[in-house]
C-alpha cells in the first residue's frame, strides 16, 4: 500500500513528515540528529549561518557515521561558536586562521591517511569571506592537488563578523559598510566585480562541486551526503541568509533564501568533473524585487525615485541564471535533492 | 655513517631518520634542496608511511603542517626569507596552538632588494613568534640538532625552528656522521600527540579567547617555552651519550673562560671566529667565543654566566634592526645587564657578504685595543655608501638646512664614516 | 590517550550549553492549536482534520472511530451531507478543497464492509431517555446517550426507522442497504427502537414509562401548501408525499411533471420524476438559478439528468394536462415582480416543493412550550422551554434543515440531557482561534489536485434509482486524505525542529509533537514564519 501511493501530504519540502519512510526522512528531522552545532551558540537571531552549518555537518556525519573532523575558517561561524570557555561542537574541530581552512584540512586528511585512518573524513568550512577571498588560494590549491577534503562555503554574501564589509560574494547594489550608497557606490556594490567560487571550482574539474540553500534541505543533505560519498576534492557553496547584514526579520532567513532560489539570483546545481550534471529546478518563479524588497541592504533601490534600471539589472542577472542554468526546466538532479 | 655529502641531503637524511608522517613542500633557495631529497626518499619508500604534499605557498605549507600535526601527525617543512615572512601568520597559529612541528631554516637574506643568499634576517624576524629556534653551526650539528629538534618540540608541544645558514651550510659538502636508524629510533620515540582532532574524544582546538584570558593563554606559552632551558641541555646530554657527539644545548663558549673580550655569534660564522680565536690566541690576544645556539627561548643565564668574566663582549650578527642597530646584540645587553660591560654591536654578512677571517682579525684587534664603535657595519663599503648619501642630500631633502645638518650629525651620530 | 587539553584555546565539547541564550529573547514562540475550518464549520461538530490525520497514515479504524465521536452515521452523511466544511477548506485557496465527504463516505463504506461496531458503554448509568423520531437528530441523540451509558429508547411512527432519510431523500442518493445498517448498528448498541408507535403524549408516555428526560425529533413532515386556482382534474401534489411514496409504491406522475420550487427537495422530485419516467420533468422556480437554495451541484447533475428549469415564473394556475405561468422579472431590491406575460405549459402533474412545517399535535399536547411560528424554540443547549425536554433537527426553529445540522442537534442535546440528569448545565468547551490561510505557509504543501469521484453514466442515472456518485478506492481515499493541510493543528512535519537555528526546539517522538526549549530559544520567529499550518504563536516576554 505504501508503495503504490506516490503522493504525500506535504511531499518532501518539509524537513520531515510522519507519513514518509525513514529513509524518506531528512538528517534534520530525526531524534538521533548529532546537532554538531548545538544550542548556546552565540550566532544572532536567525542566523542562516548557523542553521546552514547544522544542516551540513550533521548530514556529513551521519554520511560518515560520525567519523567527521572540521577544520573551520576565522569568521562568524568560528567566533560564535568557539568563545573561550564555550564551544558548540559536537565533532573534533580545528580553527587555524582566516585563509587557510583548506589547507588545515589538507593536513588533517594527509594525517589521517598516514596514520590508517582514511575512514576519520575531513571537512573545511568558512564564510564567503575566508573562501572567495583570503582563503581562495588555499583553496584552489586543495582543489588542484585533490585532496580529500570537502569544502563547504556559507555564503552571507559579505564580512558579517567584522560588520558588513563587502566580499567578492557581495551581490552588486547591496548597500554594505564598505559600499554605502553613495559617491561612487551610489547604488551600492558595483555591478560586474566578484566571482562565483563553484564555477572557479568546476574548473578545477574536481569530483563535485554544488550549490545548495538553506531553504531545501533536502537537497542539501542529499549533496552533502553524495560529497561525503567521493574521494578527492569536494567543494559546495551554501546560500545563507544573515538577518543582520542584510537588514531582514530573523524570522525571513529561510524565506529569503527561498526568494534568492526562486527568483533565479541563486542557482542551485551540481557538477561532476567539470561539467553540471543537475540543477534544482524553479518551482514558482517570483520577480527580483520581492527578494529584494525584504532588505534594508537594497532599500536604496526603493526609495523615491526608485533605481528602476539597477533593479531590471539585477532581474536580468537571475534571468542569465535561469537561461544558463535551466532553471525553469524541470529536472531532478541525479542527487535526488532537487524536489517536484 | 660517515659521508661526503651536501648539507642540505645530511639535513634531508637526519629527517628522514626521524619519520615524519606530513612533510609539506614549497620551493625556495636555498632550502630546496632538503625538499627535493625528501620528495626522492619518499617516492624511494624510504620514508613510509609519509605523505608528502607539494602545497601551493608557504602559508599553505605551515597550514598543511597545523592541520597534519593536530591529527596526531609528526609534521614538517622547511622554508626560507620570502617564504616564512609569507607564512608568518600560520608560524604564529602554529605555536599558538602549541603544535610541535618542526620547520628547517635556510637562512636568507629578506628583500627588498631581493636577495637569495644568506643572513639572519628571516629567521630572526620570527623570534618572538613562539617557536623555539636552535641555529646550527655545523652539518654535522644541523642533523643532530633536528633529531633533537623532534623530541624537543613533542615533550614541550612546542614547534622548534632549526636554522641552517643558506648556502654555507645548505649547499656545502662536508663529511658528515649520518646515524643509524636504530640510534634514532631509540632516542625519539614515536608522536605521542598532547591533544589530536579525534572523532572518539571530540575537542574543540584553537578558541577565540578574549581579554579575560589571552594573557594567561600568552603567559603559558612563555613559560612552556622557558622549560626547554632545561630541557635542552638534558637533550643534548642524552644526545651525546647516545649518539656520542656533543650537539646542540644552549650555548657553546669557545676558549671564553679567561678571554677578555668574547665574541657572541650565531650559526656558522662561530667556525670562522674560532678560527680567528685560536690565532690571535696563538698571538696572545686574550679573547674566547660563544657560540649561542639556543636563541628562543633566550639561555639568559648561560650567556651572562659565560660572558660575566669579560671585559667586553662583541656581537658579530647577520641582522639588522634598522633604526637601532642589532637585535641578538639587545638580547646580549639584556644577558649582562648590570655588570658594565660593553656590548659592541657588529653587523656583518648581510645578503651573503662574505665573512672574512682577515675582516675578522682585524675587528677582534679593534676591539682588543678599546677602540671598536658601539655599532659598528662589517666590510662596509663606505665610500660608495658616503657617496650615495650625498646624493641623496643633493636631491631629496629640498627642506631647510638647519634640518639636513641634523641628519647628518645623525648619521655621523651613528658612526657611519 | 588521555589529552592534556591546553588552557583555553582547546575546549570540551556541549561547553556552550552552560550559555542560556533564552535570555535574550523579547518574544517567545508558543505551540497552539487553532480551529480549522473545516471542523468550525461542520454542524455535527466533527473534528473532521482529526479523523483525516488517521486516513493520512491509512488507519482507517482509528480515522472511522475519531469520526463516529461525534457522528454514528458516517457512510450516510458521505452521501447526503451538502459539506460545508469543504466550502470552508483552506485548500480551496491553494488549489482544491479537501474532498472531505469522499472521505468520509469510504470510511463510512469500509466500516460497513469490515463490520466496525460501536462499543457498548462501560458502565449503565440507570437513567432513561425516551427519543421521539428515529431521523438523524433523534438517532445521533441516541446514540451519543448510549454511548454514556444511558437507557434509550426511540419511538417511531412509520414502519421503518430514518424519518427523511427514508423517506425524503431518494435512493439513488441514499441505498437503502446503507441507512439500514447504520441504524441497525446503533440498536445494536442497546437502543430501544419501537417502530410504527405514534406518540402524541410525549409527558403521560413519560410519566407512564418513568423516563429522566425526553429528546423530541419529529422532524417537519408536513408540506406547504401554496393557493393555485386549478381545476378539478388537475393532480396536485408536494414533494414529501411523492418521496414518501417513492419509498413504498411509484407514484403516479404521468409524462409531463412540474416541480414548483427551487430547493434541494424541489431537486430531489425533479429527479425522481425522471426515473419514475417522465418524458418531461420541469422545475418552476420564481427567481433566478444563483438565487435558487438548491445547491448548485444537484442543480447541475439535475441537468444533466435532462432536467429542465423555468426561472423567473410562476404558476397561475393549473388545469388537467397544463398549468399557466406568469413570467417575473426581479426588482432594483431583487425581488421577482410579475410582469403580466403568460405562458401555458404541458404539465400531467403539479408537485409542491415549498417547504415543510412542523406537525402541531406532538408539541400541543406539552404544556407550555415554547413556538416560533410553527417550530419548537431552544436554547444554546437544546433544550426547550420545558425542563427536561429537548428537541433538535428539522422541528426547532432557527438553521438550516439537514442532516448534518439534525446529527448535530442531536449530539448538543445528548450532552445537555446528560448534564441536565445529573443536575447541571451542559458547557460546551470554549473553542480554538480559527486556522485561517493567512496563518499558513503554504510553500511546504505539495501541488495536488482533487480526486474527482467516479460519476454513474448519465444513461444510467436517468433509468434506475442506482447510486449516482460513487466512492473513492482506497488509494484515493488516502490520497485525497493527505491533501488535508491540517491547519491549524501540528502535523508533525518537523519544520520547527529542523529550521531553529538554535537547536532549541525539542522532539518529542511520535504522536508526542514538540517543545521548546526556552533555555536556547532566542526568538528569532523562523519557527512560526516556517510552520506550515500556523500551529506556533508568538508572545512578548513583557515578564
Amino acid at each position: 500500500m505504501e508503495t503504490t501511493i506516490k503522493f504525500y501530504q506535504t511531499d518532501t519540502f518539509t524537513v520531515g513528515n510522519r507519513l514518509l519512510s525513514e529513509a524518506e526522512r531528512s538528517v534534520q528531522a530525526g531524534m538521533q540528529r548529532t546537532n554538531a552545532l548545538n544550542s548556546g551558540h552565540r550566532a544572532c537571531q536567525g542566523c542562516g549561518e548557523a542553521l546552514g552549518a547544522r544542516f551540513a555537518v550533521d548530514a556529513a556525519m551521519r554520511a560518515t557515521n560520525n567519523q567527521l573532523v572540521a577544520c573551520n575558517a576565522t569568521g562568524c561561524l568560528e567566533v560564535f561558536s568557539t568563545p573561550y570557555p564555550e564551544s558548540s561542537w559536537q565533532l573534533p574541530w580545528l580553527h587555524s586562521l582566516f585563509g587557510n581552512a583548506a589547507a588545515v584540512a589538507t593536513g588533517v586528511a594527509a594525517a589521517m591517511k598516514v596514520k590508517g585512518k582514511q575512514h576519520i573524513r575531513v571537512l573545511a568550512q568558512g564564510g564567503d569571506g575566508g573562501t572567495t577571498d583570503i582563503g581562495f588560494g588555499c583553496l584552489s590549491g586543495m582543489f588542484e592537488r585533490n585532496d580529500d577534503v570537502l569544502y563547504i562555503c556559507y555564503d552571507n554574501e559579505a564580512y558579517m563578523n567584522t560588520g558588513v564589509q563587502r566580499s567578492s560574494a557581495t551581490p552588486p547594489a547591496a548597500r554594505t559598510a564598505t559600499t554605502m550608497p553613495v559617491g561612487q557606490h551610489a547604488n551600492g556594490n558595483v555591478f560586474g566585480k566578484g566571482k562565483s567560487v563553484p564555477l572557479i571550482a568546476m574548473a578545477h574539474e574536481i569530483p563535485y562541486v554544488a550549490t545548495a540553500s538553506v531553504a531545501d534541505l533536502r537537497d542539501l543533505e542529499a549533496k552533502v551526503t553524495k560529497a561525503m560519498s567521493i574521494h578527492g576534492a569536494r567543494y559546495i557553496h551554501i546560500h545563507v541568509p544573515c538577518p543582520l547584514g542584510w537588514g531582514a526579520d530573523p524570522a525571513h532567513t529561510i524565506k529569503l533564501a527561498r526568494l534568492a532560489i526562486e527568483s533565479g539570483l541563486f542557482p542551485v546545481f551540481e557538477a561532476e568533473h567539470g561539467e553540471i550534471t543537475g540543477h534544482r529546478a524553479i518551482r514558482a518563479q517570483v520577480p527580483v524585487e520581492d527578494y529584494l524588497k525584504l532588505q534594508k541592504r537594497f532599500a536604496h533601490l526603493f526609495r523615491a525615485p526608485k533605481q528602476v534600471d539597477v533593479i531590471a539589472h539585477l532581474q536580468a542577472m537571475a534571468d542569465r541564471n535561469i537561461r544558463r542554468f535551466k532553471l525553469l526546466e524541470k529536472f531532478t538532479s541525479p542527487t535526488g535533492g532537487a524536489a517536484a | 655513517m660517515l659521508k661526503q655529502i651536501e648539507g642540505s641531503q645530511a639535513v634531508a637524511e637526519a629527517i628522514g631518520l626521524c619519520r615524519p608522517e606530513v612533510i609539506c613542500a614549497y620551493p625556495i633557495t636555498p632550502q630546496t634542496h632538503i625538499v627535493e631529497n625528501l620528495g626522492q626518499m619518499v617516492d624511494k619508500g624510504q620514508i613510509d608511511p609519509c605523505e608528502y604534499i607539494n602545497v601551493e605557498s608557504e602559508f599553505a605549507a605551515m597550514s598543511v603542517a597545523i592541520g597534519a600535526s593536530a591529527a596526531g601527525a609528526r609534521a614538517y617543512t622547511a622554508t626560507a626569507s620570502q617564504g616564512l615572512l609569507f607564512m608568518a601568520e600560520a608560524v604564529y597559529n602554529a605555536s599558538g596552538l602549541g603544535l610541535p612541528i618542526v620547520m628547517t631554516i635556510g637562512n636568507r637574506a629578506i628583500g627588498a632588494p631581493i636577495n637569495i643568499w644568506n643572513d639572519h634576517q628571516d629567521s630572526l624576524s620570527m623570534r618572538d613568534a613562539g617557536w623555539i629556534q636552535l641555529y646550527a653551526e655545523t652539518n654535522q650539528e644541523a642533523v643532530d640538532l633536528h633529531i633533537q629538534a623532534f623530541r624537543l618540540a613533542e615533550e614541550l608541544s612546542v614547534p622548534v625552528m632549526v636554522c641552517v645558514d643558506g648556502f654555507i651550510l645548505t649547499h656545502a659538502y662536508e663529511r658528515v656522521d649520518i646515524p643509524e636508524q636504530a640510534q634514532v629510533d631509540a632516542y625519539l620515540p614515536p608522536f605521542s600527540p598532547r591533544q589530536m582532532l579525534d572523532p572518539a574524544n571530540p575537542v574543540t582546538i584553537g578558541a577565540m579567547v578574549g581579554p579575560e584570558a589571552f594573557m594567561e593563554v600568552r603567559y603559558l606559552a612563555h613559560y612552556q617555552q622557558m622549560q626547554a632551558l632545561g630541557l635542552i641541555p638534558e637533550l643534548a646530554e642524552e644526545f651525546q651519550q647516545q649518539f656520542g657527539r656533543d650537539s646542540g644545548g644552549l650555548v657553546k663558549p669557545y676558549r671564553s673562560a679567561d678571554a677578555d673580550t668574547i665574541v657572541v655569534a650565531l650559526g656558522s660564522v662561530n667556525g670562522t671566529i674560532k678560527d680567528v680565536v685560536d690565532e690571535m690566541r696563538e698571538q696572545g690576544v686574550s679573547i674566547g667565543s660563544l657560540s649561542i645556539c639556543t636563541y628562543r627561548p633566550f639561555p639568559r643565564k648561560a650567556v651572562r654566566s659565560a660572558l660575566q668574566h669579560a671585559k667586553r663582549i662583541v656581537v658579530v650578527e647577520k641582522s639588522l634592526a634598522v633604526g637601532i642597530g642589532g637585535i641578538v646584540a639587545t638580547d646580549v645587553q639584556m644577558a649582562v645587564a648590570g655588570l658594565h660591560k660593553p656590548v659592541h654591536t657588529v653587523i656583518a654578512g648581510l645578503g651573503g657578504r662574505p665573512i672574512t677571517r682577515d675582516s675578522l682579525r682585524k675587528l677582534f684587534h679593534k676591539a682588543d685595543q678599546g677602540h671598536l664603535a658601539h655599532l659598528q657595519f662589517l666590510d662596509l663599503k663606505h665610500a660608495l655608501v658616503h657617496e650615495e648619501i650625498a646624493r641623496m642630500e643633493g636631491q631629496r631633502h629640498s627642506g631647510p638646512s638647519a634640518e639636513n645638518i641634523l641628519r647628518g650629525m645623525g648619521t655621523i651620530a651613528s658612526q657611519i664614516r | 590517550m588521555s589529552i592534556q587539553k591546553p588552557f583555553a584555546i582547546t575546549l570540551d565539547k556541549n561547553t556552550s550549553l552552560a550559555n542560556h541564550t533564552g535570555s535574550w529573547r523579547s518574544k517567545r514562540p508558543v505551540y497552539v492549536d487553532r480551529l480549522p475550518p473545516c471542523n468550525a464549520t461542520c454542524p455535527a461538530g466533527e473534528n473532521i482534520q482529526n479523523w483525516l490525520f488517521h486516513a493520512e497514515s491509512g488507519n482507517y479504524e482509528a480515522a472511522w472511530r475519531s469520526l463516529t465521536e461525534n457522528n454514528p452515521l458516517p457512510a450516510i452523511m458521505g452521501r447526503v451531507c451538502y459539506h460545508p466544511c469543504e466550502g470552508a477548506c483552506n485548500r480551496g485557496q491553494l488549489d482544491e478543497a479537501v474532498g472531505i465527504n469522499a472521505v468520509e463516505r469510504f470510511l463510512g463504506d469500509e466500516a460497513l464492509k469490515q463490520g466496525w461496531a460501536f462499543a457498548k458503554p462501560v458502565a449503565e448509568s440507570g437513567k432513561r431517555v425516551l427519543v421521539v423520531g428515529s431521523g438523524p437528530a433523534g438517532l445521533s441523540a441516541a446514540y451519543h446517550l448510549r454511548r454514556m451509558g444511558h437507557g434509550v429508547t426511540i419511538v417511531e411512527a412509520e414502519t421503518a426507522a430514518g424519518g427523511m432519510m427514508r423517506y425524503g431523500i431518494p435512493r439513488y442518493r441514499l441505498p437503502r442497504r446503507v441507512l439500514d445498517a447504520e441504524v441497525q448498528r446503533i440498536v445494536d448498541m442497546g437502543v430501544e427502537l419501537r417502530l410504527d408507535t405514534r406518540v402524541d403524549d410525549v409527558l403521560a408516555m413519560q410519566a407512564a414509562e418513568g423516563f429522566d428526560a425526553v429528546f423530541l425529533g419529529i422532524g417537519a413532515g408536513i408540506a406547504k401548501r401554496a393557493y393555485i386556482p386549478a381545476g378539478d382534474a388537475s393532480h396536485i401534489t408536494d414533494a414529501i408525499s411523492v418521496l414518501h411514496e417513492v419509498e413504498e409504491h411509484p407514484p403516479l406522475l404521468g409524462r409531463k411533471v412540474v416541480i414548483y420550487g427551487g430547493g434541494n427537495t424541489a431537486i430531489d422530485v425533479a429527479r425522481t420524476a425522471k426515473r419514475l419516467g417522465a418524458e418531461a420533468s420541469i422545475i418552476v422556480y420564481r427567481r433566478t438559478r444563483d438565487k435558487m437554495p438548491a445547491h448548485d451541484f444537484e442543480v447541475k447533475e439535475a441537468l444533466e439528468e435532462g432536467v429542465k428549469m423555468k426561472w423567473l415564473s410562476t404558476i397561475t394556475e393549473a388545469d388537467a394536462g397544463n398549468i399557466t405561468i406568469e413570467k417575473m422579472a426581479l426588482d432594483d431590491k431583487g425581488f421577482p415582480q410579475p410582469t403580466g406575460e403568460f405562458e401555458t405549459l404541458a404539465a400531467d402533474s403539479v408537485v409542491l416543493a415549498l417547504g415543510q412545517n412542523v406537525e402541531q399535535t406532538l408539541l400541543e399536547h406539552i404544556p407550555g412550550l415554547e413556538l416560533k411560528w410553527d417550530s419548537v424554540q431552544t436554547d444554546a443547549v437544546m433544550m426547550t422551554s420545558v425542563a427536561g425536554v429537548f428537541a433538535g433537527g428539522d422541528m426547532v426553529a432557527g438553521g438550516e434543515r439537514t442532516v448534518t445540522v439534525s446529527i448535530g442537534h442531536g449530539k448538543k442535546a445528548a450532552r445537555a440531557i446528560d448534564a441536565w440528569m445529573r443536575g447541571e448545565r451542559y458547557q460546551p468547551a470554549p473553542k480554538h482561534e480559527p486556522a485561517t490561510f493567512e496563518r499558513l505557509n503554504t510553500w511546504y504543501y505539495a501541488d495536488a489536485a482533487k480526486t474527482v469521484r467516479p460519476v454513474l453514466d448519465i444513461i444510467r442515472r436517468q433509468s434506475t434509482f442506482d447510486e449516482v456518485v460513487g466512492g473513492l478506492d482506497e488509494g484515493n481515499a488516502m490520497y485525497e486524505a493527505r491533501r488535508c493541510l491540517s491547519c491549524g493543528n501540528c502535523f508533525e512535519c518537523d519544520n520547527c525542529y529542523g529550521v531553529c537555528p538554535d537547536s532549541a526546539v525539542i522532539k518529542l517522538g511520535a504522536g508526542k509533537r514538540f517543545a521548546f526549549n526556552y533555555d536556547y530559544c532566542k526568538g528569532c520567529g523562523l519557527c512560526v514564519e516556517e510552520c506550515p499550518c500556523g500551529a506556533i504563536a508568538v508572545e512578548l516576554e513583557d515578564k
